[in-house]
């Protein structure tokens, strides 16, 4: 799909990247932040705006399956690569571990840091997928939360890494208790 | 007798799951930025550079000419439709685009709209003003200095900065008081400027159609229906052509009650372009121009006997209110609710007097995420207390139990006048005591401090007043502080709930669902709660002060209530038996002594509509205004422990207990997550965030890199506790939780610092704590690591 950069004046480029799982492309200035590309050209409204500097990690998004801040790179840097947002968190109606924990461990309220905070645990996960208290911590310490007080966001993590350790310990269907595990 | 409890989803006390998460899991939220109309511009706006300056031209020609440009608008255009000024919410004005001067740094100037947001950034860096600078007043005693500009000068009569004189208690009575006191404890505190900083800035986006004339202003607001009022009255346009819309709030605290200019200008600008208009801040706006919080000079005595009793409180502050005075609050407090000052303590007679200054420096004190001011004044007597313990070599803990007001004498009505409610003062102190090990850690802490350690233990008990009014007491503008909840039943026991307030995250879908569960027996996840859209919900005053529960919650039991009255009747035309033989059990009636002849609520909803009474009107929904007989007074014993490096200054928070009071809790899982966001925004302010500023004016903390939030890695891990005392007259006994821990929790921070550094004669160090102070307060007093 292509759209017209309402951005647009002067010289414009063609993008075309991958956003959760889909080709996305269209036409912007050199100028135009990968956050508004998202928001604006694409219409993903889930990656917020917070801070502008890099310092509040409400617009993070995954490139290639790295948290990035898209406030803090421009859509043409992004050219042919994959991005991950909070919209290719679920799959299909079924919430990923990250976000079932969110829920369950009432890791959001505004729910305004809540897609990136999700973003960085899911990456965090993939690297670790048992991280102590203090990993977690210091994973999500570039983003930013003014209403939980971090610390249902850090159980919500450890829900999801632990639900994600139960799932893989279960064994395949048809095949009795001799599989093992914990 | 029906014995059998069958298990109702979200009745009052069970921590269920929030309704309103499934969209902001999916990043399907509707924040004010995510909506786009069709032929919608975007507004940017030039701020002034200069903290104080004569505007001597403007010229936009270029910025006109650029592409995208719809329109420049200045306050000489707002001037043609008389928009230039605005009232202000605690009867001041403030200006909307600067015509003559501008009074601080980030002022709004000038506007464009254009096609695009970067098109407009582009042409607003491209107007040119022609001012001259003027010397700067940043701080009260600037402002009161021999000499010093007059910031108001647009003003008639006004030929000083000086804006209110304010009092409350007995003058007489304290002086004596004074002159009789075995001992008086003085505390110097300075509560410094801090910032909301919801993470989620302030904008709206204004529709005004052409051809009817009517005004759909969707914006990020606390409080979206005294926005239409204040709207319809600053424009003059009647208030049915106004619809103003709060969708989903990326936090508030505060920051999101008052009018801000950018909402006049965006809604002028699409009434004379015919097309909406979204304006939304970036963070520098944000911080450098909206609702701050405190910049409180306060000074306070305390004067006790030779038992250690307290027998009177003298204080004098001086308010840093900025350019204009427009803090957010009811109309008959200058100060806030700032009297509170007594807090939890029986002390006989008090005095309170208190200064507004005018500086050049935003406007718009807010509250953030306090009820007006209590925060600052909770700071001033728990620090005080503290002091004056240490001075007087009682422990804190127990200085602070010889003194409290006792269980037995609420009501109790305060040397200022209020009438606390209810509380156990004593009880929230031991738990909280409890939990630390209090006695044990005190051993521990001589035995490190005997090794060299600098090691302390601060105590806070806070006692808040929220909730307002009764509106009698509490309007703002005039309008009482009353709210509302509109209860729909539909024929298939499903319900829409709409509310006067206004979430930003307290998970309002939610709680108040549960408050119609427990008194009409529908599962909450059949609940809709609606709020923010003023065209469908009833009227109210908004959403701060820890008010929705008190109020608006209490509105929801009582029209519930009104419901239930209703049911009955139909329940007993459907039993055939008469009402006064019907039991009522949370989400049916029965008939006494035979529980199986019984109508659930879902199929006396479903009758309401097809099978009433001769004579009765269908449908089963009604709407209650609740206007609260007093407020209400949620209190707490916080305690933290710190340990500090002598060698840095660097100050680490070991343990922080919690024990709170708010009454009944109505979701205790989202009760705890509000204390949690409490105290770490109580930790924010107590060690990181500060706004400030030069000589000059210029404003330092304008951005999030020197405006420092607390993150994961320093926010202390929280230890919760809690006592229940019920409201004895809040319809389901609860209190209101939202901003107990950001009230209580600053000063429990800074007295375990002062407690630590209390070995070496240190008494007093003003917020934020950084390391750099700590570690000059301890050179100062010749320790080195």
């Amino acid at each position: 799909m292509n759209s017209k950069s309402p951005n647009l004046v002067g010289l414009a480029r063609k993008v075309a990247m991958t956003v959760n799982g889909a080709e996305r492309g269209g036409d912007v200035e050199p100028r135009v932040l990968l956050v508004d590309f998202l928001r604006t050209n694409l219409r993903e409204t889930g990656t917020h705006v917070g801070c502008d500097t890099t310092s509040c990690g409400a617009c993070t998004v995954l490139l290639d399956g790295e948290p990035v801040k898209s406030c803090t790179l421009l859509a043409v840097q992004v050219n042919g690569r994959s991005i991950t947002t909070v919209e290719g968190l679920a799959q299909g109606g079924t919430l990923s571990p990250i976000q079932a924990g969110f829920h369950e461990e009432h890791g959001l309220q505004c729910g305004f840091c809540t897609p990136g905070m999700m973003l960085v645990g899911t990456a965090l996960l993939k690297r670790n997928p048992h991280p102590t208290e203090d990993d977690i911590r210091w994973a999500i310490s570039g983003n930013i939360c003014r209403c939980t007080g971090y610390m249902n966001i850090v159980k919500s993590i450890q829900y999801a890494a632990k639900a994600t350790a139960e799932a893989a310990a279960k064994p395949p269907v048809g095949v009795g208790a001799a599989a093992g595990g914990e | 007798m029906a014995t059998e409890t069958h298990h109702i989803h979200g009745r009052i006390g069970q921590s269920i799951k929030r309704i309103e998460d499934a969209r902001f899991l999916r990043g399907k939220g509707n924040y004010l930025d995510d909506f786009v109309l069709p032929g919608m511009l975007h507004m940017a706006i030039l701020r002034s550079p200069h903290a104080h300056a004569r505007i001597k031209s403007i010229d936009a020609t270029a910025a006109s000419a650029m592409p995208g440009v719809i329109a420049v608008v200045t306050g000489d255009l707002m001037a043609q439709h008389k928009l230039a000024w605005m009232p202000t919410m605690s009867g001041d004005t403030q200006a909307v685009l600067a015509t003559d001067k501008v009074r601080f740094q980030g002022q709004e100037v000038a506007a464009v709209i254009a096609e695009s947001k970067y098109l407009a950034e582009d042409a607003r860096d491209a107007i040119l003003v022609d001012y001259d600078v003027l010397p700067a007043v940043i701080s009260p005693e600037g402002a009161k200095a021999a000499g010093a500009p007059v910031i108001r000068d647009d003003k008639e009569g006004q030929k000083d900065n000086h804006i209110y004189r304010w009092e409350a208690g007995n003058q007489a009575t304290t002086q004596a008081a004074f002159a009789a006191a075995h001992k008086v404890v003085r505390l110097h505190s300075f509560y410094p400027r801090c910032h909301p900083a919801p993470l989620e800035t302030c904008g709206c986006i204004a529709d005004v159609n052409p051809a009817t004339g009517k005004a759909t202003i969707y914006m990020t607001s606390q409080a979206p229906h005294a926005i239409r009022t204040v709207f319809a009255l600053v424009t003059g346009l009647p208030e049915q052509q106004i619809r103003v819309i709060s969708p989903d709030i990326g936090g508030g605290f505060g920051n999101k009650v008052p009018v801000y200019p950018g909402y006049v200008v965006a809604t002028a600008a699409s009434l004379l372009i015919g097309r909406p208009v979204k304006w939304v801040e970036d963070r520098n706006e944000n911080l450098i121009s909206t609702g701050f919080a405190r910049d409180y000079y306060m000074t306070g005595d305390l004067a006790v006997d030779k038992n250690g009793k307290m027998l009177a409180l003298r204080v004098h502050l001086d308010s840093d209110n900025g350019a204009f005075f427009s803090d957010a609050q009811p109309s008959k407090f200058k100060a806030g609710l700032f009297h509170i000052v007594t807090g939890s303590y029986d002390i006989p007679t008090a005095h309170v007097t208190a200064d507004g200054y005018y500086t050049n420096k935003a406007p718009g004190g807010v509250a953030f995420r306090c009820s007006f001011r209590v925060t600052e004044a909770s700071y001033l007597i728990e620090r005080l207390v503290t002091n004056a313990a240490l001075e007087l070599g009682i422990d804190q803990a127990e200085f602070r139990m010889r003194n409290f007001i006792k269980p037995e004498q609420f009501p109790y009505t305060s040397a200022t006048g209020w009438v606390y409610d209810s509380g156990d003062y004593p009880r929230a102190m031991k738990v909280a005591l409890d939990k630390l090990g209090y006695d044990d850690l005190r051993k521990d802490v001589e035995a490190r401090r005997k090794k060299g350690e600098v090691t302390g233990i601060g105590i806070a008990s806070f006692t808040e007043v929220v909730g307002a009014g009764h509106g009698a007491e509490f309007d703002i503008l005039g309008l009482r502080m009353f709210d509302s909840a509109e209860l729909r039943v539909h024929p298939t026991g499903k319900a829409m709930l709409r509310m006067g307030v206004k979430s930003q995250g307290q998970g309002h879908e939610t709680t108040f669902a549960q408050i119609v569960t427990e008194e009409l027996g529908i599962p909450a996840t059949d609940i809709a709660v609606e709020e923010g859209d003023t065209d469908t919900a009833p009227y109210g005053l908004g959403t701060y002060a820890s008010r929705s529960t008190p109020v608006a919650g209490a509105a929801t039991a009582m029209v519930s209530r009104k419901i239930r009255d209703k049911a009955r009747k139909i329940a007993s035309h459907l039993l055939e038996a008469a009402e006064e033989d019907l039991e009522w059990e949370v989400g049916k009636f029965y008939v006494k002594g035979s529980p199986d002849r019984a109508k659930t609520i879902q199929e006396i909803a479903f009758a309401a509509y097809t099978n009433l009474p001769e004579g009765m009107e269908a449908g089963l929904e009604g709407v209650h205004y609740y206007d609260p007989p007093n407020m209400t007074y949620p209190f707490g014993t916080y305690a933290v422990v710190v340990d500090i490096d002598k060698g840095t200054g660097q100050v680490k928070v070991r343990r922080m207990v919690a024990v709170d009071d708010c009454g009944v809790r109505i979701n205790p899982m989202i009760v705890e997550g509000q204390i949690h966001g409490g105290l770490t925004e109580g930790f924010g302010i107590a060690f990181m965030e500060l706004i400030t500023f030069d000589s000059e004016g210029n404003c330092i903390g304008s951005n999030f890199m020197d405006y420092l939030l607390p993150t994961a890695w320093e926010t202390p891990r929280f230890e919760l506790g809690e006592t229940t005392t019920p409201s004895p007259h809040h319809p389901l006994g609860a209190k209101g939780v939202g901003e107990s821990a950001t009230v209580g929790s600053p000063a429990a921070y800074v007295n375990a610092v002062i407690d630590a550094l209390s070995p070496y004669g240190i008494t007093n160090i003003d917020m934020p704590v950084g390391p750099d102070k700590v570690w000059a307060a301890l050179r100062s007093k010749g320790v080195t690591e």
